[in-house]
């Protein structure tokens, strides 16, 4: 991956919509490690933060993943490579706004990232397209006893691997799934579902436009227990009993709307289509709200001629950071929103199957 | 949308009745809708769902109740711990355990010991307990749900590490 090419393309890994694409966008597991000699990253002075990123860094370029990754010095990066590299998901705001010596290890298709000096030392993740948690962590777990190898990591027989903040102790692991749950929605189903996971500080956060209020359809569902349970149990009582709960009751609302409301349906889908179609000014909020009425469309057959792979393309490069990136230069918001409608007409027009 | 009898609480329950051809929508929440005697229970259970694998937030509360003498090794001091929520270095996960488990306990619903990944150049005979206790505490669960080929599997497990 080279941070001057970023931004004109869509991430690898997201070209592909993995199993059960109707629902689920992607799987995530990220680990939570520090070296046991060093105080956590908060509490150390530059010399102390330059030696963590050393170590690790030699740790992890010596991986398998190393021949395919690079290291991103995030101190020395300018503000508009940091934003592409957020909108990417690839690092964090925590870790952009960080002061001292940082840095970020990425593979070349965007699938993993080790975060150097975030909130703990190592922070790494594998992201992959659709339900694909068992697959995300094989390759981390791997990586992560390659790493082990090489460096000692802070652990405690009782309390597992030790993280900068307590609730984070035991596995270290956060496993996350991205939902598109837009049925449940429209059927104000979702209220319940956002109330439950408020009440028990499930991390619901959208996937694109983060920050605004607007989180679309999309919604980020992630396990908050990590102390007493086995990372392989943790993964399996999402992937083999919520998620397809949570699958289900989204498919059974798509049926309903498609029984029940298929005007009211076709309405939002085709007049998403016109306005994406032939829109000139159109701003990330609308964007987003339009392009998941398509990506409902695509999945229920209704639209044939557009595929998923072309809507999350759009999903990324419509994102402020990507356009600032595709002008070479800087844009107000209204130069932004115009490159943003074009970007998308052309698209569509273009990338009919 | 806020309920329309107590107009406090989000409304999550939506009722369309129709009496006498009329059409009328009603938009409650769970326990105003609770007090009207509408079941609310045939709706999605994800909380029981979710309840599972999710422990309840604490409150925003410090790690420390009073101040005490910092930490040897990194100098952190409790102040500083309570006001940035983040420790100082691994040893401070012993120097204050007392005040820490207590947060740890509430945040992980309970969760007490690890029984996930322990790093190869770090396993040793405490491990190896821990491991063991957990081992026989599946094949229980194993024999009492008569699971008999897995408690077999188990049993064979323990026997390897003893």
């Amino acid at each position: 991956m080279n941070i001057d090419n970023i931004g004109t393309k869509v991430s690898k890994w997201f070209q592909d919509s993995g199993e059960s694409p109707q629902v689920i966008i992607s799987s995530r597991i990220r680990l939570a490690r520090n070296i046991s000699n060093h105080r956590f990253t908060a509490h150390c002075d530059h010399q102390e933060k330059n030696a963590i990123i050393s170590e690790l860094k030699m740790a992890i370029l010596q991986t398998s993943i190393g021949p395919l990754a690079q290291y991103i010095d995030i101190a020395t990066a300018s503000q508009l490579q940091k934003e592409l590299l957020i909108e990417r998901h690839l690092i964090s705001k925590h870790l952009c706004r960080n002061r001292g010596p940082r840095g970020a290890i990425i593979s070349e298709d965007e699938a993993f990232t080790a975060m150097l000096n975030e909130e703990d030392h190592l922070r790494m993740q594998v992201i992959l397209p659709g339900l694909r948690l068992d697959q995300c962590w094989d390759v981390v777990n791997r990586i992560d006893t390659e790493i082990e190898n090489q460096v000692r990591f802070a652990f405690d027989q009782r309390l597992g691997y030790l993280t900068a903040c307590p609730t984070n102790v035991g596995t270290g692991i956060r496993v996350s799934l991205m939902l598109h749950l837009p049925a449940l929605k429209m059927t104000k189903q979702i209220e319940k579902l956002l109330n439950a996971t408020k009440e028990m500080k499930l991390a619901v956060r959208g996937l694109f436009g983060e920050g605004t209020d607007a989180l679309g359809d999309f919604f980020q569902i992630s396990n908050q227990i990590t102390l007493g349970i086995k990372e392989e149990d943790i993964i399996a009582k999402l992937t083999q009993k919520l998620i397809p709960k949570i699958v289900e009751y989204e498919l059974v609302a798509r049926e309903h709307l498609l029984r029940h409301e298929n005007s009211l349906l076709e309405d939002k889908i085709y007049r998403a289509r016109g306005i994406l179609e032939n829109a000139y000014l159109i701003n990330s909020k609308e964007a987003l709200f339009l392009l998941s009425n398509l990506r409902l469309g695509i999945n229920l057959g209704k639209i044939k001629d557009i595929d998923i792979a072309t809507i999350n393309e759009l999903f990324m490069l419509t994102q402020p950071a990507h356009l600032q990136k595709n002008a070479g230069g800087s844009l107000t918001p209204n130069e932004r929103d115009e490159l943003r409608a074009k970007i998308i007409r052309n698209k569509l027009s273009t990338h009919k199957i | 949308m806020n309920c329309q009898n107590c107009n406090k609480n989000t409304a999550t329950i939506h009722l369309t009745e129709i009496t006498n051809g009329k059409r009328q929508e009603r938009h409650l929440c769970e326990s105003c809708a609770q007090n009207d005697g509408i079941a609310v229970n045939a709706q999605i259970p994800l909380n029981d769902l979710l309840n599972n694998l999710l422990a309840a937030q604490p409150k925003d509360q410090n790690v420390f109740d009073s101040e005490s003498t910092p930490c040897p090794k990194c100098n952190i001091t409790t102040d500083k711990i309570n006001k940035q929520a983040l420790l100082g270095c691994p040893e401070d996960y012993d120097i204050f355990s007392e005040s820490l488990n207590k947060i740890i306990d509430k945040y992980q619903d309970g969760g007490k010991v690890h029984c996930g990944k322990v790093p190869q150049n770090q396993y040793d005979k405490t491990t190896q307990d821990l491991e063991l206790a957990n081992l026989k505490q599946a094949l229980e669960e194993a024999i009492t749900q008569e699971r008999y080929e897995d408690a077999a599997h188990l049993r064979d497990k323990i026997s390897q590490i003893q």
